[in-house]
């Protein structure tokens, strides 16, 4: 898979947030095989807490995603993005302007806006959106090259609350990489959303707040892949009545 | 005088950035500002002035989702 010219084969795609521990979180990465996690800014604090995260990063050898969480406007956006080009040192941002501080939903408007001021200052965007289709239209317009609508609300490990839109929206973008974010819960969810074509899988809460957190990093990988490999298989279609699978042919006539 | 650092009041005997930042304790090499508002490049802390009532962010890298 590329994403922003880079060859990635991993399609999971790993947060770094509530983990019961960095030691838990740093084998949580190692079980999945990710090859991108996402990390945030925040206020430092006198102690420098931030030096020591920034370490595990650098040990773990998976490319850097920052986010823009928590921001609520275009100016907030841009200007973390800003930020966190210079403190990662890359210029792919995980864009989210949040208008709905329940739904954590994208505010598509300043997204979009956000998303053509980032990509024209040379940001390698990735847009947390909607299924919608025409907002998807104007991400790319701005500049973007790749789409992650979300699966349910950020956290709500609903799965996929509408897989008719996100099944729609593979169909109208069929060369545009989309990846979900958001709402995966459990490791069907992520195969699901990789049966639909989606090219890969953006989860963080679902690990971290698992009761084994390694152990549900590596399902998620293999429920990642199982997907993959079942969407490629070219599934057969549902029948409504049924077929039998043992051949009739050549039956005895035993009554 | 006084500017506002990451939401609270502080005194700084300095007008220069990048001298605030180390009377400020901020030590780490891994942090990135933002001068009321907008963000400032770190080849600009030893030329970016800072004036009585700014509010000044430092931030760290952070766990994200």
């Amino acid at each position: 898979m590329q994403i922003y010219g880079t060859n990635i084969s991993s399609r999971l795609l790993l947060g770094t947030a509530q983990y019961p521990s960095p030691t838990v979180l740093k084998q949580a990465i190692e079980a999945c095989g990710t090859e991108i996690i996402t990390v945030s800014l925040r206020r430092e604090t006198a102690d420098g807490s931030g030096a020591g995260f920034w370490e595990l990063l650098k040990d773990s050898n998976c490319k850097v995603l920052p986010n823009t969480a928590g921001c609520h406007s275009v100016q907030e956006a841009v200007v973390t993005a800003q930020m966190a080009r210079e403190l990662f040192g890359t210029n792919w941002i995980k864009l989210e302007v949040i208008g709905n501080s329940d739904t954590l939903q994208p505010d598509v408007f300043g997204l979009v806006e956000a998303a053509r001021l980032l990509c024209a200052d040379g940001f390698k965007v990735f847009p947390y959106t909607t299924d919608d289709i025409v907002v998807g239209e104007k991400l790319l317009e701005a500049g973007c090259e790749l789409l992650m609508p979300w699966g349910a609300p950020i956290g709500s490990g609903q799965g996929l609350r509408n897989p008719d839109a996100l099944r729609a929206m593979r169909a109208h973008f069929p060369d545009i990489t989309m990846i979900v974010d958001a709402g995966i819960g459990r490791p069907s969810d992520a195969t699901r959303a990789m049966e639909l074509g989606m090219d890969a899988v953006l989860l963080n809460t679902a690990v971290a707040k698992a009761g084994d957190p390694v152990l549900m990093a590596q399902a998620m990988a293999q429920a990642v892949e199982a997907g993959r490999n079942g969407y490629n298989a070219d599934p057969m279609e549902p029948r409504d009545m049924a077929v039998p699978s043992t051949p009739t042919l050549g039956m005895a006539e035993l009554i | 005088m006084k500017i506002t650092v990451n939401a609270e009041s502080r005194e700084i005997t300095t007008t220069i950035l990048a001298d605030a930042l180390a009377e400020l304790d901020f030590n780490s090499p891994a942090i990135a500002t933002a001068l009321n508002g907008i963000f400032v490049p770190q080849e600009d802390y030893s030329k970016t002035n800072l004036s009585q009532g700014d509010r000044l962010e430092v931030l760290a890298p952070m766990q994200g989702g």
